[in-house]
């Protein structure tokens, strides 16, 4: 029993002292909620949006909907089905992988060679790349368009884009991947060569596998790019059944600027994926952008 | 070769093009991108001496698209690196650190476009639907509702905020996570020594801060001189031309206007704008030694 009061003791002088604590400290808990506040609300006020029915959100803001429970699903059937953002949301992901898992690869290739392959002015063209990283994707617009459409074939499709996305990517894969690549044991590559394994091999056996957190951290930031890019997709995909989200909601934007509850399904269902992505893969996430940094 | 793919993709897609866009500069041309007529500098001339919607040395203060970019570099790297640091700062302090960075951090992996329809709804005029507006209306009735997107004067700074909220995360892990690299001791030792939270910040925090503040002012400059999709999404470039910057003019003129000579001329002008980060990057690494 003594033991007993005497735990409880403690805890109340502790908690007590919290307390205390915690009122010094009020204008740090006050500005720090605050913050949250401020970068959550315009969040929420979105997602809520969504899901109010258009005739409310007109005549109430979307703060009433917290406390008159009448949700509904209507604005994202009539976005998804109505409005083409089915076909958007698979023209979306047709257009992010192939743009993700290309320059994953040539950049992994190349990162390879970069960081083990031995041949003349080697870390001078490297250096070239790393500049390249820093151009701006203005100066390709236009001559990349024209030579879409001088080949025909390559405008239809989906080709123009997977390719400027990939061309765009390739600097900061190299990049990244060449600086994780040179910091693996040099004894395992040699140990590899000794043994006659051909560099392909090398790569594909031993560095590869051994590179995954570099990989996927380029792979999520390079699919939330293209995701969320909407520069290149107005330029490069000109037939509107190809169009990703990013696309999609701004057509709809200058269409129903005031239809609040379609525009808020369609933005929200944009976000889907990148929200996923983030807290299912927060670590790579935020390794990937960090890294990403040099770019932009 | 392991870097010929490479090589092939950037010479063609990137180079290559750049090469082009520099030439197309020097032309009048028009939706065929073709070369059609040399001019010199004419594009160039115009650009900065008879456009008023790209620089507007007329008034004062001076308007126009080149106008904008410096209202973003000063206001937009400014309070992102405001807020940023001073999260980065406060954070560590509480129990639920945690909640708070991931609450800030969330916009990054949201997409320009849905920031710009998240904002839109913000700043609506509608008291009935912008929380901006309901909240002052709510605290000072006699207040009429602005359309914080729809003016001249208040624009730029509502889509300048907006991004600023969208970037602000990223800020704030990278210095934070630089600071949580201090060691403890040498703080301690300044506490004990009779520092004060202030002084501390100033003389220890911040000086050991620097390099991660450089590597994150570059990357806001840069998103400073790339920004469209924002500016795209939300309101067009207007009211009239008062939001538009580089960028926007660049894809106005080539894609719109069909005037691809004056648009490469624009183009230009942004890689001349980017070359010291270029060149700062590349001097940079060389000097990490990273390279053996």
């Amino acid at each position: 029993m003594a033991t007993a009061e005497h735990v409880v003791r403690v805890q109340t002088t502790t908690r007590s002292a919290r307390v205390v604590g915690f009122i010094t400290r009020s204008p740090l808990h006050l500005v720090l909620i605050l913050v949250a506040v401020i970068w959550l609300v315009p969040t929420i006020g979105l997602a809520i949006t969504s899901f109010r029915p258009e005739s409310e959100i007109a005549s109430s803001g979307w703060w009433y909907g917290l406390t008159h429970w009448d949700w509904t699903l209507q604005n994202y059937s009539s976005v998804l089905h109505g409005q083409h953002m089915e076909r958007a949301f698979v023209n979306s992901l047709i257009i992010t992988l192939p743009a993700t898992l290309l320059p994953l690869t040539i950049g992994a290739l190349a990162a390879y060679g970069f960081a083990w392959g031995n041949f003349p002015f080697r870390d001078t063209v490297f250096l070239f790349v790393v500049a390249l990283m820093i151009v701006p994707i203005q100066t390709s617009l236009v001559p990349l368009l024209k030579l879409f459409r001088d080949n025909g074939h390559l405008n239809n499709g989906y080709w123009g884009i997977w390719l400027a996305h990939t061309a765009f990517g390739l600097p900061l894969a190299i990049f990244l991947l060449r600086n994780f690549f040179i910091t693996l044991p040099k004894d395992l590559i040699e140990a590899a060569r000794m043994d006659g394994a051909s560099d392909f091999s090398i790569f594909r056996r031993v560095v590869v596998p051994l590179s995954v957190p570099a990989l996927a951290s380029f792979a999520i930031f390079q699919f939330l790019w293209v995701w969320n890019d909407l520069l290149m997709a107005l330029i490069f995909v000109s037939d509107s059944n190809k169009q990703p989200m990013t696309v999609r909601v701004t057509t709809l934007l200058s269409a129903y600027g005031h239809q609040y509850g379609l525009l808020a399904a369609a933005a929200f269902l944009l976000m889907t994926v990148p929200l996923i992505v983030f807290f299912a893969l927060q670590r790579y996430f935020v390794q990937g952008l960090l890294a990403g940094s040099v770019k932009s | 070769m392991f870097i010929v793919p490479a090589l092939i993709v950037l010479g063609l897609f990137v180079v290559y093009p750049a090469y082009y866009t520099v030439r197309l500069s020097f032309y009048d041309s028009d939706f065929f991108f073709k070369f059609t007529h040399w001019i010199g500098l004419s594009n160039f001339k115009e650009l900065l001496t008879n456009d008023k919607d790209f620089l507007d040395l007329s008034t004062f203060p001076p308007q126009g698209a080149l106008m904008n970019n410096l209202r973003w570099l000063i206001f937009y790297t400014g309070l992102s690196l405001l807020f940023g640091l001073g999260l980065a700062v406060l954070a560590v302090r509480v129990r639920y650190e945690r909640t708070v960075k991931t609450a800030v951090f969330v916009p990054m992996a949201i997409s320009a476009t849905a920031v710009g329809v998240i904002w839109l709804l913000v700043y609506s005029p509608d008291i009935d639907q912008g929380v901006l507006n309901a909240l002052i209306h709510g605290i000072w009735h006699g207040y009429n509702p602005i359309s914080w997107v729809g003016r001249p004067s208040t624009v730029n700074y509502a889509l300048i905020f907006a991004y600023v909220w969208a970037s602000t995360g990223f800020v704030m892990v990278v210095l934070s996570a630089a600071i949580k690299g201090i060691p403890n001791e040498v703080i301690e030792a300044a506490r004990v020594d009779g520092a004060g939270e202030w002084s501390i910040f100033r003389r220890i925090v911040l000086p050991m801060l620097s390099l991660p503040i450089s590597i994150v002012t570059v990357w806001l400059l840069i998103n400073v001189i790339k920004v469209f999709d924002i500016i795209y999404v939300m309101t067009d470039g207007g009211p009239g031309s008062s939001s538009r910057v580089i960028a926007y003019t660049m894809y106005n003129e080539t894609f719109r206007n069909d005037r691809a000579g004056y648009g490469a001329a624009v183009a230009v002008i942004m890689l001349i704008l980017l070359l010291p980060v270029m060149i700062l990057n590349v001097v940079r690494f060389r000097s990490s030694r990273v390279i053996t």
